[in-house]
């Protein structure tokens, strides 16, 4: 027997307090934790999905939504661009490469995209079967298309037009699986990889069924080519449409006048993604700063729990304080006694906040991967909570401070008198 | 060997206590008699060193002890003074055995479990070491209190009114206890009460 183990007996022999103390403990770090994680995460994957890009070219249209549908793959795309004029962007030296995209069908719900073999290299994503497409209407699958729709190596499949089932399938050209990607966890794991003439073949053959039904489209298709089935896989039509262009630049003062000249003088719109993506996280960084006082606020509440349930249950304990005097107890005995049943109370709501946060996390991201590029939650602990540990410590020791003092000056013969 | 000598003590200034000396040898046991409201609790709590006599000195085998700073009193009271309470008290939370653990520990003496196992079985609590003090009858906790007073092989046990809340079978009982015990570890028993039924189980005796 000793401090220690009294201290737990005590906090374990009041059940109902002590779950109180804990359950608001638990409660209040454990919603900062988990937006703080949520925060981080998000930031981590938004970032880490641009890969470098340093602008995006496409339709006139809202720029937020044209970085998110040709970056992360989550909004519908803006419109087309011609690919000649994208394409002139090339010749500006302030350019490092360009990559084009051109989407707008899909396969069971993930996109079909048509671009070069400099996409899923931009991305060091690599192969886990197979070779790229080396011709027209083969495709390479992301790790989860292939896991969710189980396809393989040489299976073929019909792709959908728009973003979203139910549309008309394009059931003359059938794709054919090459290769299969290792998850990269960014958008690609999502993506179906072809050439983009294999989305110019299956959308040319449509002018001859010109006039069917396009309800389910969510953007313009360009359906006026006039390219000829028999011609050359990898020809590019005259008037040839892509959906946007990403673009690196090779000097940081292409940021300052690409943009810019784009916008004034041609059709065309540009965005820049690290701009974007701080307009984004800037607007829910004011939502988790609201709900982060009001967690704060929980946490003081629950240090105040901790300080009422300790100062109870000193008033009941007085007389068992003085006797541990008579038997030899020092002041700083029992000052160590109360500060320790505080400081556990703040320490294990801590730690089973911090726990709690990941699990939710964890039930989050089952629901959360299936529907957008995030996933591979990572459950460390990141430096933004460290602060949570001291400070959660810290109301712990202030609660338990008062009845520390209180105890420290116990008048031992008069609470024996008076028992 | 117990000395105190023309012992006073004052509450807020206005009454005025004092205290008859007492000069007592080793192995000899004292029972202190005196009606409600003459000090009593007051002259055990000096003893005991928990309070401070305005004048006077007490010595317990060439100790000094009130004039040590209040650590090493805190310490000296652990190691050397073992007091049972007129209503037994324990730390509630912990079970009887654990309490006599706690004492051992509190004064820095080896928690020997084996004898504080014994020291229960010996006053008939064989059956109640895992029980809370809330368990027991009030006789039981009458005994389990004397159990933490001697568990620490104290030089002196101070007893403050025992037996004033027990029937004469148990008072009888008690009182015996204590004494064994405290014969048992070479202690001196002071016992302070208004219970004259004490009076004839005692060669010495005073009057307050």
């Amino acid at each position: 027997m000793n401090i220690r183990r009294l201290s737990w007996q005590n906090l374990i022999s009041n059940p109902l307090n002590t779950a109180l103390s804990l359950l608001l403990m638990t409660f209040g770090v454990g919603v900062i934790s988990l937006l703080l994680l949520l925060n981080n995460q998000i930031e981590q994957q938004l970032k880490s999905n641009l890969r470098g890009i340093d602008m995006v070219v496409g339709a006139k249209g809202s720029p937020l939504q044209l970085i998110l549908s040709s970056i992360y793959h989550i909004d519908n795309p803006t419109g087309n661009i011609s690919y000649e004029e994208a394409n002139t962007i090339n010749k500006n030296p302030l350019v490092d490469f360009t990559i084009p995209l051109s989407f707008g069908d899909s396969y069971n719900g993930y996109r079909i995209v048509g671009t070069t073999h400099q996409y899923p290299e931009l991305y060091e994503v690599t192969l886990k079967e197979g070779n790229l497409w080396s011709k027209s209407l083969e495709v390479v699958v992301g790790s989860r298309v292939a896991k969710n729709n189980q396809l393989k190596l040489g299976d073929t499949f019909y792709g959908t037009h728009g973003l979203v089932d139910g549309g008309h399938v394009h059931d003359d050209y059938a794709y054919e699986v090459v290769g299969i990607l290792d998850p990269s966890y960014s958008a690609l794991d999502q993506l179906i990889l072809t050439n983009t003439q294999s989305v110019w073949k299956v959308h040319t053959h449509q002018t001859i069924e010109d006039n069917h039904d396009h309800q389910n489209c969510d953007h313009d298709h360009d359906h006026d080519h006039h390219l000829d089935d028999t011609s050359d896989d990898l020809s590019i039509p005259e008037d040839a449409m892509i959906t946007a262009m990403l673009v690196k630049f090779k000097n940081p003062i292409g940021f300052i006048q690409i943009p810019r000249k784009i916008n004034e003088t041609t059709n065309l719109q540009a965005a820049l993604p690290a701009l974007e993506i701080s307009r984004l996280t800037a607007l829910l960084g004011f939502g988790v700063q609201t709900i982060n006082s009001i967690a704060f606020i929980i946490i003081v509440v629950s240090g105040l729990s901790i300080f009422i349930s300790l100062y109870n249950s000193l008033k009941r304990r007085r007389y068992e304080l003085a006797l541990m005097r008579v038997h030899g107890a020092t002041k700083w005995q029992l000052v160590k006694l109360i500060l320790l049943e505080g400081m556990t109370l703040s320490l294990v709501g801590t730690i089973l906040g911090l726990l709690s946060s990941r699990l939710i996390l964890v039930l989050m991201s089952l629901f959360v991967e299936q529907k957008y590029a995030f996933d591979s939650f990572q459950f460390y602990v990141i430096s933004e909570e460290l602060w949570l540990l001291p400070i959660a410590l810290l109301i712990g020791f202030g609660a338990s401070l008062i009845p520390t003092i209180l105890v420290y000056n116990v008048n031992i013969p008069k609470t024996l008198s008076n028992a | 060997m117990l000395k105190t000598t023309s012992l006073t003590y004052t509450y807020d200034g206005k009454t005025q206590l004092s205290f008859p000396d007492i000069h007592l040898q080793d192995k000899e046991d004292l029972l202190i008699l005196g009606q409600s409201g003459v000090g009593k609790t007051t002259l055990i709590q000096i003893l005991a060193g928990l309070l401070q006599p305005v004048s006077g000195k007490v010595e317990f085998n060439g100790e000094m002890y009130h004039d040590l700073p209040s650590k090493e009193l805190d310490q000296f009271r652990g190691k050397h003074i073992g007091m049972v309470f007129q209503k037994p008290h324990f730390v509630r939370n912990i079970s009887v055995l654990d309490n006599l653990l706690l004492s051992l520990y509190l004064s820095n003496n080896k928690q020997d479990k084996n004898r504080a196992i014994h020291l229960l079985e010996e006053i008939g609590l064989a059956d109640k070491l895992n029980c809370k003090s809330n368990e027991l009858s009030q006789g039981e906790q009458q005994r389990a209190a004397i159990a933490l007073a001697v568990i620490k092989n104290p030089d002196l046990i101070l007893a403050d009114e025992p037996t004033s809340s027990l029937d004469d079978t148990n008072c009888e009982k008690i009182t015996k206890l204590l004494k064994e015990q405290a014969a048992s570890t070479n202690a001196q028993l002071i016992i302070i009460t208004h219970d004259n039924r004490l009076k004839r189980q005692f060669k010495n005796s005073i009057t307050l």
